[in-house]
């Protein structure tokens, strides 16, 4: 890049095939969608279906992108499940070696998720970006923490969030109804009713679910599952009915 | 000009398994000036002697802010220490700045012993003339660790290093039981006290000793003189009384056993 | 084509005003976190307090902001090891100058204002742009509302012009919680037409005595 950046003579073609053979994400292959957080009375609970997408194309069915990272975290990707499973990797890495201190001292969510915010951030200065847009959520010393960063390290924490599509459908949902001591049950359905929203206007969202859930206890995750359906409504069975002309 | 042969290079054993040179970096924490550091279950105290090199100069620095939940006191080649102290103030920094988490104490000190260590190795090094006394607080509450030129490090309810800091030890070894239910003044008292032990005839006051502090809810700063001297006063009031109750007696008795014991201190070097 | 390089920046709007006194200063942001027509929080600080007598309130990319306030953050606390002493204002314009031209081919999306107290106890805010440059004054907004709120604070403060020689004072002579109330009033105009704008407002007054933070609810929609 710098090469023909000063030389007279490189070519805008020399430029744009230097960046083509380089190992840089210009843009993601296999995508996860939304992923869904948010606390609970015990704890953080999220929510994700499992379908990887290959452009348009369902490739994957059972892609697992909600993951435990220590003993007080959970971490739930959208976007470049590759991308996803390297940060995992790092993760991997990041505990492994915290726990070799053998010292009683391990890292909370804040501090996997400051990590993380720094690693995404670091990625994309260098024009090197991992496509995800992460939620990191947890609890230690009876204190939740969910927060989410995306691939060029905008960060927030909140008491819901959601990635992609889950920002623009789910989050009304939640902002009308989530509330701090909502129990597990009343957690799970509350998510739910999110899931089945994305499922049914998210094209590339699929009926097969995991939910999660980390505690003082320790983090679980659900085995997969699906939502009931219903499409037998009559707008989605006659979409231009009454708007003829229209989409 | 050498003691024995063994004596030049760092890295070289005695056929006795010691290495002279770390040793001799041992006595050089013995040279400088006393510090003292004592921790409750909430908080940990340092305190130091200030030496002035001469009647014209005013002392060095002896206690050094590392963070808000970290300081050390020192004793020994003061340039060393402040060497070290920008290394563990940089750890400190690049730990938050990654985490937004303080870094906690334990890994602080076995970094810093790890940088001691390594000069113990090469060749072309030599090992720091510096002995720290750490404290700091973290998740598990408050902790005193002792760093040595050697590269160990130790975990203390209280300790003391520096010119005669044996007696100051005998002090804190009769005390220290009753420490973990201190107060923060309490503790700021006994190192005081202590340090009052390391001086033989000089009269302690404020102007030649630093005292820091850190624990729960209080972030790592040094005392200003008048807290000092305020802490003086308290305790010569309390040693009147005593005196009043004739028990005074047995204090210089303690005092001058203490100072006994120091000739028979020379265990084996590379035990601290 | 040419190299498509726009993904790396992200405006997540927002808006900073800050306010000079005789002997204080208000510091204000509001605290929504947006990208395009969504909102990511309503819950977000734009305002870090740098040093006793030193806040800097920011908009512009989130993760550029951050990077910036805690790069400044640790080099104070360097600077604290090194001098023993809080960085004044003044300085921390200056090294926030530096800072920002450091970057200069590849900035920090950041549009920032810095409001304290100089050395002199007097109340003081500096502006500047993405790269660097920068300028003492005695109000300022910077952010997406800032084209809504700068003429209203030029018409309320009337600074005296910059060209009178000799240079006058550009403090405000409003009090302390005249300024206060103003800050309320262009921040509540301003969420009415920039949708970047609103949720929740942070003040941050500061005079000799102390630094105090004030919370005041906006329009969320």
């Amino acid at each position: 890049m710098a090469d023909s950046m000063f030389s007279s003579s490189a070519s805008a073609k020399d430029s744009a095939s230097s960046e083509i053979g380089s190992e840089r994400t210009l843009y993601p292959y296999v995508t996860g969608t939304s992923v869904l957080g948010m606390k609970y009375k015990d704890g953080v609970i999220m929510a994700a279906d499992m379908g990887g997408s290959y452009g348009s194309t369902l490739r994957y069915k059972s892609v697992e992108r909600i993951k435990p990272i220590g003993k007080h975290s959970l971490l739930g990707a959208s976007g470049e499940i590759s991308d996803f499973q390297e940060i995992l990797r790092y993760l991997d890495e990041l505990i492994l070696y915290d726990n070799m201190w053998d010292d009683g001292n391990s890292l909370g969510p804040k501090e996997v998720h400051n990590y993380l915010t720094r690693v995404m951030y670091n990625r994309r200065n260098k024009f090197n970006p991992l496509w995800n847009s992460l939620v990191l959520g947890g609890i230690k010393n009876g204190q939740k923490y969910l927060g989410t960063v995306n691939m060029i390290g905008t960060h927030y924490e909140d008491s819901h969030v959601a990635t992609g599509f889950g920002n623009h459908l789910a989050r009304p949902i939640l902002r009308a109804e989530w509330r701090e001591d909502l129990t597990f049950e009343e957690a799970v359905k509350l998510l739910e009713k999110c899931l089945l929203v994305l499922l049914y206007r998210d094209r590339s969202a699929i009926n097969k679910f995991q939910i999660a859930k980390i505690t003082e206890e320790g983090a679980t995750i659900f085995p997969p599952y699906a939502l009931k359906t219903f499409w037998g409504f009559a707008a989605f069975q006659n979409p231009t009915k009454g708007a003829e002309g229209s989409w | 000009m050498f003691r024995n042969q063994y004596d030049t290079d760092v890295t070289t054993w005695s056929p006795a398994g010691r290495l002279f040179q770390v040793e001799y970096a041992m006595e050089a924490v013995k040279q400088g000036s006393a510090a003292i550091g004592l921790r409750s279950s909430s908080h940990v105290a340092l305190a130091t002697v200030n030496k002035a090199a001469s009647e014209l100069s005013s002392h060095q620095r002896k206690i050094f802010k590392v963070d808000d939940h970290v300081g050390v006191a020192i004793a020994g080649l003061t340039a060393d220490g402040r060497v070290l102290s920008r290394y563990l103030r940089s750890e400190c920094i690049n730990h938050a700045f990654v985490y937004e988490a303080p870094l906690p104490v334990s890994r602080l000190v076995v970094n810093l012993a790890d940088k001691a260590q390594v000069c113990t190795q090469r060749s072309w090094k030599r090992p720091y003339g510096v002995g720290l006394l750490v404290a700091g607080l973290d998740e598990s509450g408050p902790h005193l660790y002792y760093n040595c030129p050697s590269g160990n490090y130790f975990e203390y309810q209280a300790f003391a290093i520096g010119s005669r800091s044996q007696a100051a030890k005998t002090y804190l070894e009769r005390a220290f039981e009753s420490y973990n239910e201190f107060t923060r003044e309490e503790l700021i008292k006994d190192a005081l006290f202590a340090i009052k032990q390391t001086l033989q005839w000089e009269k302690l006051t404020s102007s030649i000793c630093t005292v820091a502090i850190v624990g729960v809810g209080e972030p790592f700063h040094i005392l200003d003189q008048k807290a000092i001297q305020e802490a003086l006063d308290d305790m010569e009031i309390g040693e009147e009384a005593a005196t009043g109750e004739q028990s005074s007696g047995a204090m210089q008795e303690e005092d001058k056993g203490s100072e006994e014991d120091k000739g028979s201190e020379e265990a084996a070097p590379m035990d601290i | 084509m040419a190299l498509r390089r726009d993904w790396v920046y992200e405006n997540n709007g927002g808006t900073c005003v800050a306010i000079a006194g005789a002997d204080y200063c208000v510091v204000a942001a509001d605290m929504r976190l947006s990208v395009g027509y969504s909102i990511l929080t309503r819950d977000h600080s734009k305002i870090c307090e740098l040093a006793d007598k030193c806040v800097l309130a920011s908009s512009g990319f989130q993760g550029d902001i951050k990077a910036l306030h805690k790069n400044l953050a640790a080099r104070h606390l360097i600077y604290q090891h090194q001098h023993n002493k809080q960085m004044s204002c003044p300085a921390m314009a200056q090294l926030l100058s530096n800072t920002l031209y450091y970057k200069r081919f590849f900035p920090y999306y950041a549009f920032n204002v810095l409001g304290g107290l100089d050395n002199e106890g007097k109340g003081c805010v500096f502006t500047y742009d993405a790269v660097g440059s920068y300028e003492r004054v005695g109000y300022s907004a910077q952010g997406t509302g800032a084209t809504l709120i700068m003429p209203v604070l030029d018409n309320q403060l009337k600074s005296p012009s910059p060209l009178l020689l000799p240079a006058r004072d550009a403090v405000t002579p409003l009090s302390e919680s005249e300024a206060v109330d103003l800050v309320k009033d262009v921040f509540a105009s301003a969420t009415e037409r920039d949708i970047y704008t609103g949720d929740k407002l942070e003040i941050v007054v500061i005079n000799a005595a102390a630094t105090r933070r004030e919370y005041i609810e906006l329009r969320k929609d």
